[in-house]
């Protein structure tokens, strides 16, 4: 018992004194701000930033080469923090744009329409009727969202608006978006 | 020097610690995802490893077994292990910094891969003597680089291929790593130890 304690001890002595010691010997003369600004990031190592860690990020920001909101797992609280240690502006954080692909339809506003069949020609589904000089109209069943009318347009009379889902038409969630 | 040739041969392919032996699976996993930092981290786990599995036995041969107080393996070589890891960052900080910069992120990484503690306690295991003990820890890093640069350079492929949805990101990788295992079973038969 009393051996263990003592071996164990003992050689943690040791090895606590050579690190120690390591430690001064080897000591690195960084710069201070650094070591300071990476002392306000959360330490996750996450590579969000686009550095491959904190301490690299945080040289980053010494160096003037990166803003101070590109650390997502921080959030706002490690921004304001960095904000207020560096004396700068804080910027609102940048979260990854989620962009949810919605069913669009193309609506004519058939009082503007001067008939030109511009659209028609353009639509590769055929979903517009119309004849020259006559009001142009959108059949919605056949309509895909495809945009492609809207340019042509001389008189911007088109405009997409998104469907709302319906029994018929609501579906499953694509599965990146769960 | 046969046994020595076959104790490499041994560790690098048909007894790889992380495809075979599964251990030291979170770096491996977590890494990977680039050709470089697995170089990187491949470069420091065999030093480290070479290194940690000489001390660790020296410190049983010499002190635990002197003593008998060979319960206390684990814990000791823990020890031995964390002053190493932190011996080395401290030197190569100071001596390379150009090193540093490429290993220093990894550095403490290593002192919880499970494969440094396990070359130490089968060293043990398997009655090593210091050179055969050496050339095992030696040979297990060099192993866990191959592997690991091997399934890094296949999941920078795999980032680029069309996968299936469901299959993005873990789910594919942990397949490839299982493939991989089964590739490294194939090597199963190359010597009799």
């Amino acid at each position: 018992m009393l051996l263990t304690i003592g071996m164990l001890g003992i050689l943690s002595l040791i090895f606590g004194l050579l690190l120690g010691y390591t430690s001064v010997r080897f000591k690195v003369e960084g710069n201070p701000i650094i070591e300071q600004i990476n002392s306000h990031l959360p330490q996750m190592q996450c590579g969000k930033c686009s550095y491959i860690g904190c301490h690299p990020y945080a040289e980053a920001i010494a160096n003037n080469e990166v803003a101070i909101n590109q650390c997502l797992p921080g959030g706002e609280s490690t921004m304001l923090a960095l904000a207020r240690f560096l004396d700068r502006e804080p910027i609102p954080l940048e979260a990854p744009e989620e962009v949810v692909p919605t069913k669009l339809l193309a609506i004519i506003d058939e009082t503007a329409c001067i008939g030109c069949t511009k659209c028609i020609q353009a639509c590769p589904v055929d979903a517009i009727l119309g004849a020259p000089k006559w009001m142009h109209t959108v059949i919605a069943q056949e309509c895909t969202g495809c945009e492609l009318c809207v340019i042509v347009c001389p008189v911007d009379c088109i405009k997409m608006a998104p469907v709302p889902a319906t029994l018929s038409r609501w579906k499953w969630p694509h599965p990146s978006q769960i | 020097m046969t046994e020595y040739l076959f104790i490499l041969i041994g560790t690098i392919l048909t007894n790889n610690f992380v495809l075979v032996k599964f251990l030291g699976l979170c770096p491996f996993i977590s890494v990977s995802t680039r050709f470089e930092t697995a170089m990187g981290m491949g470069l420091a786990t065999t030093f480290v490893l070479t290194l940690s599995a000489v001390l660790s036995y020296l410190t049983d041969e010499y002190l635990l077994v002197p003593l008998q107080l060979e319960f206390l393996r684990t814990m000791t070589f823990i020890l031995v292990i964390a002053v190493v890891v932190q011996f080395t960052e401290m030197v190569v900080h100071k001596t390379s910094p150009i090193l540093y910069q490429a290993l220093g992120i990894f550095l403490p990484l290593i002192a919880t891969n499970c494969i440094v503690l396990g070359v130490a306690l089968l060293n043990v295991q398997e009655q090593h003597n210091f050179m055969e003990s050496a050339i095992y820890g030696f040979g297990a890093a060099v192993g866990f680089w191959l592997v690991l640069v091997l399934f890094a350079a296949v999941r920078e492929r795999v980032a680029l291929a069309d996968v299936p949805l469901v299959f993005k990101g873990a789910p594919i990788t942990l397949i490839t790593a299982g493939i991989m295992s089964m590739a490294f079973m194939g090597f199963a038969g190359l010597i009799k130890v």
